[in-house]
């Protein structure tokens, strides 16, 4: 199933600067998975030393997220966005 | 749903608006959804801001010249000349004042008519309950993640909508958590990145306009819910892009399990959000403990006397163009890539802006076997203060 992957502006120099990508794939853990193939350095961003998707970031299919959906089994049909949403807080220096 | 508390449908006696106030709002009261009784909910009002910068510039002027009789505002920084790009309540004239002086100043330059508290404190668990207390809508302008689920936290625990706002560089995102009861930002993100993996605007930047837009999305959304008009963001998590133009929206949904807003809280009262961040224990200064380090003053020293030092320069190209100390320029991201272009057996000193990531380089390439690399302390911000002032600061 042919999916748009939306890449948020903080993640972007670790996807090639694109704003978007898009890929064949049967789920969302497919597509991400596919995602990280092609660009290693985001799959730290993404994912924690044990394979979970970070607490901080959220997917969502279209503009469901997709923890309440079936997670990264959650199927993908043709024309499907999904979007990675990272917390952001601008400002200060930690 | 109005969110006045205690507000009748009939203005109440003795408190309408005087001749200059209908003046002033004829736009507001000329419109039906507004009218009389939605500016005298308006002056009703009490909002308090949680920050005076980027976000909360635009919002306070919006707020004030809409009438809203109480405004609390909360910061305890300072205006710093490199706000001047975003936060368009100060003028050049402030920097060096503290925000909530200048920006009480040019609020109740527009709006003699409203009430203006400040609060030139740091938010924290011990103030915060206090603070909210008298208000009814809290709005978050702040910069950083633990004040953020302190300021969510204190809203659920006492019941008060909570309107976010937040940015990166091009992006923003936009809400109205805990409204009537809905999803809280833990329902969103129940924990924070750690410490060091998301740039902050200092170090990542930001179009100054962006908050001017989020800040007054954040506006608009405090507005009607005092008026009770329009369907407030909540349920929905809206987000901008900038460059791309664009507005989206994610639906947002209430976490049953949230520790705090969900079926069975587990949190109760406020917590050490510092360390629910990560950040206790972490000291402030840029340079971790046992990386070898060199101040600008010894460098200089060295150089002049002749010794062979290869300057490493860990910044990207675009700050290499502001100023630079004639480093070679790897930028960190691509230092392990890189590294072969490195001279172990050569006296190495690193440096980027402050000394932050330039630690980290050293730190890389200790790992991997250099024994020679310093860290410049301070970076070549501390170069421009304590050697060359000629080289420009950013």
């Amino acid at each position: 199933m042919a999916v748009k992957l939306e890449i948020p502006t903080a993640l972007r120099q670790f996807a090639g600067k694109q704003a978007s990508v898009e890929f064949n794939a049967a789920t969302v853990g497919d597509a991400l998975k596919q995602l990280t193939g092609i660009y290693a350095d985001l799959r730290k961003h993404l994912y924690t030393d044990d394979g979970r998707i970070r607490s901080f970031v959220n997917i969502y299919v279209n503009d469901e997220d997709i923890r309440y959906l079936q997670k990264e089994n959650t199927p993908i049909k043709d024309g499907d966005t999904i979007s990675i949403v990272p917390s952001i807080a601008g400002g200060a220096n930690l | 749903m109005p969110i006045v508390t205690g507000t009748p449908a009939v203005p109440e006696m003795g408190r309408t608006l005087s001749k200059q106030e209908i003046q002033r709002y004829s736009r507001h009261l000329i419109m039906p959804e507004v009218g009389m009784e939605g500016q005298l909910k308006l002056a009703k009002a009490k909002v308090l801001m949680i920050g005076a910068g980027g976000l909360g510039a635009p919002l306070g002027l919006y707020l004030a010249a809409a009438g809203v009789g109480r405004l609390g505002i909360v910061d305890f920084d300072v205006v710093d000349y490199t706000n001047l790009q975003r936060q368009i309540t100060f003028s050049t004239s402030d920097v060096g004042r503290p925000k909530i002086q200048a920006a009480k100043e040019r609020l109740a330059a527009m709006n003699p008519e409203i009430r203006i508290d400040t609060y030139e404190t740091r938010l924290t668990s011990s103030n915060a309950l206090d603070l909210f207390r008298d208000y009814d809508v809290v709005v978050d302008g702040t910069d950083n993640f633990p004040t953020r689920y302190l300021v969510n936290d204190a809203c659920v625990l006492l019941g008060k909508p909570n309107v976010y706002g937040s940015i990166f560089r091009f992006e923003g995102q936009t809400t109205v958590f805990n409204y009537p009861a809905g999803p809280c930002y833990r329902c969103l993100y129940p924990e924070p990145p750690p410490p060091g993996l998301v740039p902050s605007c200092a170090e990542g930047g930001v179009l100054g306009v962006l908050p001017g837009i989020v800040g007054s999305l954040q506006a608009m959304e405090t507005i009607k819910l005092i008026l009770g008009i329009g369907e407030p963001l909540a349920g929905r998590l809206l987000l901008f892009d900038a460059l791309a133009m664009r507005f989206r929206e994610l639906r947002l949904r209430k976490n049953p399990s949230c520790p705090v807003c969900g079926d069975h809280p587990t949190i109760r009262e406020l917590i050490d959000y510092e360390e629910f961040c990560g950040i206790r224990g972490e000291e402030v200064i840029p340079v971790n403990t046992g990386i070898p380090e060199i101040t600008p003053r010894e460098l200089k020293t060295r150089l002049d006397r002749g010794d062979d030092i290869f300057i490493l320069d860990v910044r990207e190209p675009h700050e290499y163009q502001i100023c630079n100390l004639n480093g070679h320029l790897i930028p960190l991201g691509d230092l392990p890539r890189r590294a072969g272009e490195l001279d172990s057996s050569r006296e190495i000193v690193a440096h980027c802006r402050s000394g932050k990531r330039s630690a980290d380089a050293v730190e890389f390439l200790r790992q991997a076997g250099f024994r020679k690399i310093w860290n410049l302390k301070g970076g070549i911000l501390a170069w421009s203060d304590e050697v060359d002032p000629s080289v420009p600061k950013y």
